[in-house]
């Protein structure tokens, strides 16, 4: 994974599957700290103590269409490899909290990468609840749901092209604002 | 229309487009259009999934072609990631393989608008990924 747009777009599909219904995700920049996290909570079925200690092994998956499962390990993968860490949090029935942290000027850090686009795609293919999505620097915090943007457009579709372009520049602009990169 | 920076500004441009603009398909006719999903798990994202549905969509716009695009997990193709599941109206789903900017040109031109098909179809026997 070369951004940190794609791990997202990535491990929130581990939530969706995990029936969750409210995910969150949340980034926070500080550059006097140097460091740059993602958080994603969602109260999804969780996992238990035995298929929590696997999560992060790469050749432990709960699917069956192939043996091996990449998204955790990958970002595990680069949290370290970036002078960060990573945490894996879970109850059963209760739900999952996921916390990777990395060094913000390590040079091996992913860079965001364009999370507009991403969101959006999210946006098309997630609707079994909402999602909150929210980013702070020391210039502020843009947060936005899913929930209002589905509210706002209501009955029309998200892939018309005025829609699409409006949702794309909402959220680039936002993010520029407060010099999210 | 200016800048949208906020939620009052995005609501005002729905306004705006709303009376020219047709109503979401999902909810009211899914199995006339065409749908098409994008397999997004992990080999997927690395393989550019993500941009082969952002053109997927721009693409089936410029074509005026009623399309709802999603994406879906794993089918467990992933040497031909990015793959790509496509229905057309009344027909048995087709999943293509290595699926870039090119494919979904040539999918949309053959494919979907004539319904011929084309090279790098995966052979399946199921009904769809849901299933």
């Amino acid at each position: 994974m070369r951004t940190l747009s794609e791990h997202i777009l990535d491990i929130v599909q581990n939530s969706v599957s995990a029936g969750a219904t409210l995910i969150e995700i949340i980034v926070v920049e500080n550059k006097k700290k140097d460091i740059c996290s993602l958080t994603i909570n969602d109260n999804g079925c969780g996992m238990d103590a035995e298929t929590l200690s696997r999560a992060t092994d790469p050749f432990f998956t709960s699917r069956k269409t192939r043996k091996v499962g990449l998204g955790l390990p990958l970002l595990k993968q680069n949290a370290e490899a970036a002078g960060g860490s990573f945490k894996l949090e879970s109850q059963p029935e209760k739900g999952t909290r996921l916390v990777a942290v990395f060094q913000r000027s390590n040079f091996d850090r992913p860079p965001l990468g364009d999370i507009w686009n991403t969101l959006y795609l999210m946006l098309l293919s997630y609707d079994k609840g909402d999602l909150i999505y929210s980013h702070q620097t020391e210039k502020g915090t843009f947060s936005f749901s899913f929930k209002e943007l589905k509210e706002i457009v209501g009955d029309v579709s998200f892939q018309q092209k005025e829609i699409r372009e409006g949702i794309i520049e909402y959220i680039k602009t936002n993010l520029s604002d407060i010099g999210a990169r | 229309m200016g800048k949208i920076k906020s939620l009052a500004d995005l609501r005002k441009m729905k306004e705006e487009v709303q009376t020219k603009i047709k109503l979401r398909e999902t909810s009211n006719h899914p199995e006339q259009v065409v749908q098409v999903k994008v397999g997004m798990a992990t080999c997927g994202i690395a393989s550019g999934a993500k941009e082969t549905m952002k053109f997927f969509i721009e693409e089936l716009e410029q074509e005026a072609i009623d399309a709802v695009v999603t994406q879906t997990g794993c089918m467990g193709y992933c040497y031909a990631e990015p793959t790509v599941e496509v229905t057309l109206p009344k027909k048995d789903p087709v999943v293509f393989g290595h699926v870039d900017k090119e494919k979904v040109h040539e999918i949309i031109n053959s494919y979907i608008k004539r319904g011929e098909l084309i090279d790098g179809i995966i052979p399946v026997n199921f009904k769809t990924i849901d299933d």
